[in-house]
């Protein structure tokens, strides 16, 4: 007889499917992953420790920069936390209109979701596609921002700036033509033998494991749990919109993936009650204390000049105290937690990322499957290192 | 909508002042969030009840993180954010921890502890009782101090390289 010997290998962080910036050690049994144990870090960027040393209006930059798949999830996570501490409510339009842009942030989201997670397994097509659609979502960033990616359009008491001419035509164009492309995706894949054999039970987590992990967004849902925050604990006037919770009942790679293309089918939905609502009005809140003066007012009023160069120099103070703020970000609760000491900058921010808490449910999905399995696993979580490493 | 939620919070004040009679802690509400300042020593215990009364169920932790209160004593708060699937309610926990000393690690009633943990200690340098793997995971493993606390430089670099770019 043999004795029987495990070997260890790194995988990643070179490996196409690890993003480049996480290293999985892995303990096989010839090809069987016997344990898994993540290492992070490679990323660190330092954000919660930078928002402590700048102005609460300049962090919003910051935000981008972690989840850059949906910049403007977490601007929406971060200005509601500030709303919340400042006590405020943006007027109607500035909330309809975030709704509408995070909703199409998660479309945008979960099409580079699917177009990774296809080619990790072998489906070439479905990446060029999902990349063309989401395309035209980074045309609506730039229309409305000036930026492609790190748009940062969202501000502490409403938005950058109104809407431009012509966008909404833009985006019900979008919306028109989209959920035939999406069709054409689940063409390629929902009922490809080849897909099925790869993901279904594969990567199986139990309900009370996953809500163990803290797993939250679809890779919750996936397992039947129905959490879903903009359901559950809405926010931005979620209340007022009809949509469905997507929900799976086995938790492996292939729930995970139908209830992706599941939210995307809401998400327009979504988008199609704002444009049919989108109420006149001002975006931001009349509070010269908060948003800057018009740029023609300040060579028009002395007032303007004041607050204007206050806001730029000091910013603005919030009142001490600390609240934690949650949103359905396109992977799960993406949480802010705030903490003023009445000055004008942050005394301290954490960001509740869920693709690092999601992460942690790696080793409990894989352990006991094949390595080939372990690559359709890790795009099933759907995580972006710069959330994970912050 | 406010005073249905206050009777919520109360509802948890009650529970937990009935249960733990012993036990001291002090409520703070602030912009409709309740926070509980608990003793270190009490955490496990409050939150393994918390997660499992038929009442309450907290059986979802959110998030995990401390707070340096340079120049306080106790100087580091840890903070718990717990959520209630079914029932969908928010609780906050808070711990007081001295520097140099060590809290319960919570990773017996949440799994989800386990990470969180893990960067509360590599960013402050709070160690947690009871935990099974407690190393750094941001940083790397050699690396020394503790970024996130207050009296640490937001323009930092490890040591190695300092030594190298001045040729000492």
């Amino acid at each position: 007889m043999t004795e029987r010997r495990t070997m260890t290998i790194n995988m990643g962080p070179q490996h196409p499917s690890t993003h480049g910036v996480l290293r999985l050690v892995l303990e096989l049994d010839g090809e069987i992953i016997v344990r898994c144990t993540p290492h992070i870090g490679y990323l660190h960027t330092g954000m919660e420790k930078i928002a402590e040393s700048k102005r609460y209006q300049q962090v919003i930059p910051i935000t981008d920069r972690m989840d850059y798949l949906a910049p403007l999830s977490n601007n929406l996570a971060y200005v509601l936390a500030v709303e919340k501490l400042l006590g405020i409510e943006v007027p109607p339009r500035a909330q309809v209109i975030r709704v509408m842009l995070t909703e199409l942030t998660r479309i945008g989201s979960h099409l580079v979701w699917l177009g990774t997670h296809a080619i990790d397994i072998g489906a070439m097509s479905v990446f060029l596609y999902a990349f063309r659609e989401r395309e035209a979502i980074l045309d609506m960033y730039e229309q409305v921002s000036g930026a492609r990616m790190m748009s940062s359009y969202f501000r502490v008491g409403g938005l950058f700036a109104d809407l431009p001419e012509g966008f909404e035509q833009t985006v019900r164009s979008f919306i028109a033509s989209f959920p035939d492309r999406l069709a054409e995706y689940e063409d390629l894949l929902t009922r490809n033998p080849i897909w099925i054999e790869r993901t279904r039970g594969v990567g199986v987590i139990k309900p009370e494991d996953a809500v163990d992990l803290g797993l939250s967004g679809p890779s919750l849902r996936a397992c039947g749990v129905a959490w879903d925050i903009r359901k559950s604990n809405p926010y931005s006037g979620y209340d007022q919109f009809h949509f469905e919770m997507s929900r799976g009942s086995h938790g492996d790679v292939y729930d995970r993936y139908l209830c992706r293309i599941f939210e995307m089918r809401q998400s327009v939905a979504i988008v199609r009650q704002a444009l049919e609502r989108l109420p006149a009005g001002p975006v931001v809140v009349a509070d010269p204390k908060l948003i800057p003066p018009p740029k023609p007012m300040i060579k028009q009023s002395m007032e303007a000049l004041i607050h204007h160069f206050l806001l730029w120099s000091a910013g603005f103070t919030v009142p001490a105290g600390e609240v934690y703020q949650s949103i359905e970000s396109p992977r799960g609760e993406y949480g802010v937690y705030l903490v003023s000491d009445g000055s004008n900058k942050p005394y301290r921010v954490h960001f509740r990322a869920p693709s690092f808490v999601n992460l942690q449910a790696l080793p409990r999905m894989v352990e006991g499957r094949l390595v080939a399995d372990l690559v359709a696993i890790i795009g099933s979580i759907d995580i972006v290192l710069g959330e994970v490493d912050r | 909508m406010d005073h249905v939620k206050e009777a919520e919070e109360n509802l948890t004040v009650s529970k937990l002042r009935e249960r733990f009679p012993e036990a001291t802690f002090s409520t703070r509400s602030f912009r409709n969030e309740t926070t509980f300042l608990v003793r270190s020593g009490d955490i496990i215990r409050i939150c393994r009840y918390l997660k499992e009364d038929p009442g309450l169920l907290y059986d979802f932790l959110s998030d995990l993180t401390a707070v340096d209160r340079f120049g306080d004593h106790p100087r580091f708060e840890v903070v718990y954010h717990l959520y209630s699937l079914q029932y969908k309610w928010r609780l906050r926990l808070k711990v007081h921890v001295e520097e140099g000393e060590a809290t319960p690690s919570v990773t017996s009633v949440w799994g989800a502890a386990d990470w969180h943990e893990r960067e509360v200690f590599d960013m402050f340098g709070i160690r947690f009782e009871g935990h099974h793997d407690l190393r750094r995971i941001l940083m790397p493993e050699e690396w020394e101090g503790f970024p996130l606390r207050k009296d640490y430089p937001v323009q930092a670099s490890p040591k190695w390289w300092e030594e190298e770019t001045t040729g000492d």
